[in-house]
């Protein structure tokens, strides 16, 4: 290096950054398809309990991401914002703010950061609550007729979406990200700058990930809905309360839903049809993940985060996605369930 | 069924229903061809023109999920192919956009900064071949989809899921190459068909007749396909696929032909649709049209062909009268109505009235035993 730097310092100035580059972008893009991943998780994870555990095809399950988002929003612009700034913020009286949300934010940002990660708890309990109402209602008459459910659902979901247009307005909302995400972490000398946002969506994931991983395999909940899942009869057989337990699985799978909503409000913002922009992939996640199996969501969530990031940044938007789709008919030619299927010895 | 009195009175009802059925069918086709164009408004009557080509898929659908049990969330793209292929044609006989160099190309093509048309886009320049592509695309394409999907023997909710993601698929690629496919905007500012200008009333009258001649012709092979060995072969891959595939038969080449037929179908639909409407964007190729395609075929009841035109006339009809006169009720009333009819009316509008008339026919055979 020093040889080099000796003969022809420019040319080595050239190499020098063209390598920074190049690293920088491998860096950066591997660490957008890490991002990404964790996002597709969070979006399947829900779905790997109601369409993988339990075979419900919850179409409706976008609306449910949509509630979290405006969980999150009625809660830090509506609820807090109106309580900590109602009456008047700082120096400014309640007749000058015209955003509530905005004004709490800057008056009291360490109230706005914690009220922020109570409602990612909030979301979890609304999406819930409705899918609970949503399975004695509607999914729990369908059981056994999954085609029939797919379309009782989405009908469920042309109402949710119907219903937060006209409360809150067609056009999109945001949810300011609370101050201590606001700031990004520099790897040492590079380029490459990672978003505390982006960071703390990973690092949720991967806690849902494990915290779901050991309340199934674990608890004593969990061993029932698995019990529930494999074996119908015998589970009722000895004792085990099969309608609630489906009741509350749905409602579970339901709250992840919220969860992965108020925490995608971070990456933008949110609007009614969020939800249905995201239902096809939540799908792709669970399908080539294979159905049944948590470890199998994580690798369906990372093949698609991956796969999307890079197809995207060689081929651009549109044809990226569109080979994205391509690999994933071809992964199913060859392993037809999933990359984790689940074993059994029925014909199918 | 042993006493072969009672058996020709079967063949005999038989013979009257097919009787009654081609005479219905004949008295509708005078009123919709010879009176509604006499009657009704050329507003009207573009209007009920756009159903039926509408129909025209409904009937695709409920062959393919109605008669053979796959439900596909994706015959948007057919319907948007078949558009699209005509929408060109029609696009290049009105560029309304000009290259640096002088040359007319259409608008969007002009903006996208492109020098010369496409070397895909010249053949559409003749209207014969844009009318084979609408045959031949949607075809091909689902030809080569199912082939895959069906020797992988993806089925049922897997099959719904991919086909949903194809309608994805086209809808970003459509609005991904904007200088081609204009994007969002979708093709428009239509002149001419043929010579003939698009915006007159006796053109909207000649393609509304045109479409009624062809859903005429698609209920007619229809029937005929449901009522043979395919139409029981399709009905047994319905109700039990192992079993057919047990017993012999090639389930897996059934379903293939049932879906490109069904493909083609809808691409003849999204033809048709396109001219009464001057327009196809993006939309018509996405989940909430597929899936609208299906809550036509649900409301009017499934595994009926009639059941699926009823369908697609009525929910039609809903949708306009609500999106006139209460714009925000007609989501909430899509969903509700899809809710009640999958809950409590599998068989859909269709189902009631069989059930209706089983009953009355129970009645009828208790005064004459």
């Amino acid at each position: 290096m020093l040889d080099a730097m000796l003969i022809s310092p420019p040319a080595v100035a050239i190499f020098e950054q063209l390598f920074a580059r190049r690293g920088f972008l491998l860096i950066t893009q591997t660490f957008n398809a890490i991002s990404n991943s964790s996002i597709f998780l969070l979006v399947g994870l829900g779905l790997a309990i109601t369409f993988g555990l339990m075979g419900v095809i919850n179409m409706a399950h976008g609306e449910f991401i949509m509630l979290g988002c405006y969980t999150t929003f009625v809660f830090q612009s509506m609820v807090f914002g109106r309580l900590f700034c109602g009456s008047g913020c700082g120096e400014r009286a309640a007749g000058e703010i015209s955003n509530f949300q905005r004004a709490y934010f800057e008056e009291i940002p360490l109230g706005h950061g914690i009220t922020f990660c109570l409602t990612i708890l909030a979301a979890f309990f609304v999406s819930g609550l409705i899918g609970l109402i949503l399975e004695r209602l509607v999914v729990k008459r369908l059981y056994g007729r999954p085609l029939d459910t797919l379309m009782a659902t989405w009908g469920v979901s042309l109402i949710l979406q119907q219903a937060v247009r006209v409360m809150f307005g067609a056009q999109n909302v945001d949810v300011i990200a609370p101050q201590f995400l606001r700031s990004q972490l520099r790897i040492p000398g590079t380029l490459v700058v990672l978003p505390f946002t982006r960071l703390f969506i990973l690092f949720i994931a991967i806690g849902v990930l494990v915290g779901l991983y050991l309340f199934l395999s674990r608890s004593k909940f969990g061993l029932r809905i698995r019990a529930v899942t494999q074996n119908r009869e015998m589970a009722s057989c000895v004792g085990i309360p099969t309608e609630q337990v489906d009741a509350l699985t749905f409602a579970i799978g339901s709250g992840l839903a919220g969860v992965c909503g108020a925490l995608i409000t971070l990456i933008g913002s949110v609007g009614p049809s969020t939800g249905q922009n995201l239902i096809v992939d939540s799908f792709m996640v669970v399908v080539i993940g294979g159905v049944g199996k948590l470890i199998g969501t994580l690798a369906g969530a990372s093949m698609m985060g991956f796969l999307n990031t890079f197809s995207e940044t060689f081929l651009g938007g549109s044809l990226g996605r569109a080979l994205t789709f391509v690999i994933v008919i071809l992964i199913l030619q060859f392993k037809p369930g999933g990359f984790f299927p689940q074993k059994g010895r029925n014909v199918e | 069924m042993s006493d072969p009195v009672n058996q020709s009175f079967v063949e005999k009802l038989q013979s009257r229903r097919r009787l009654i059925e081609v005479a219905t069918v004949i008295v509708i086709m005078v009123i919709a061809v010879i009176i509604l164009p006499a009657t009704l408004s050329a507003f009207r009557l573009n209007l009920l023109g756009r159903w039926l080509s509408l129909a025209i898929v409904a009937v695709a659908i409920d062959l393919i999920w109605g008669f053979t049990g796959m439900l596909s969330l994706g015959h948007g793209v057919y319907f948007a192919l078949g558009g699209y292929a005509l929408g060109m044609h029609l696009s290049l006989m009105a560029p309304r956009g000009r290259t640096p160099a002088g040359v007319p190309l259409p608008d969007f093509m002009a903006f996208g900064g492109l020098l010369k048309l496409p070397a895909w886009w010249e053949p559409f320049h003749s209207p014969w071949f844009a009318m084979a592509a609408v045959l031949l695309v949607p075809g091909i394409v689902s030809l080569v989809l199912g082939y895959f999907i069906f020797r992988n023997r993806i089925k049922g909710v897997y099959f719904a899921i991919i086909t949903q993601a194809t309608s994805l698929v086209l809808g970003v690629l459509l609005v991904g190459y904007l200088q081609y496919t204009a994007g969002t905007n979708g093709l428009t500012n239509f002149e001419t068909f043929f010579g003939a200008s698009v915006n007159t009333p006796e053109f909207r009258r000649t393609i509304y007749i045109i479409t009624c001649f062809i859903l005429l012709g698609c209920y007619i092979f229809a029937r005929w396909l449901t009522s043979g060995k395919f139409g029981r072969m399709m009905v047994a891959i319905r109700d039990d696929e192992f079993r057919a595939r047990y017993a012999g038969y090639h389930v897996d080449f059934y379903k293939l032909v049932v879906y490109v037929i069904s493909a083609i179908m809808a691409g003849i639909g999204g033809a048709l649709f396109v001219p009464q409407v001057l327009i196809i964007d993006p939309t018509r190729a996405g989940i909430v049209q597929s899936i609208e395609f299906v809550i036509m075929v649900a409301i009017g009841g499934r595994g009926t062909i009639v059941g699926a035109v009823v369908g697609a006339i009525l929910f039609n009809a809903i949708r306009t009268y609500l999106s006139e006169s209460y714009p925000d009720f007609w989501l909430f009333a899509q969903g509700l109505l899809l809710l009640l009819v999958v809950m409590f009316l599998p068989m859909g509008l269709i189902g009631v009235i069989k059930e209706g008339s089983k009953r009355f026919k129970i009645g009828s055979n208790v005064i004459f035993p």
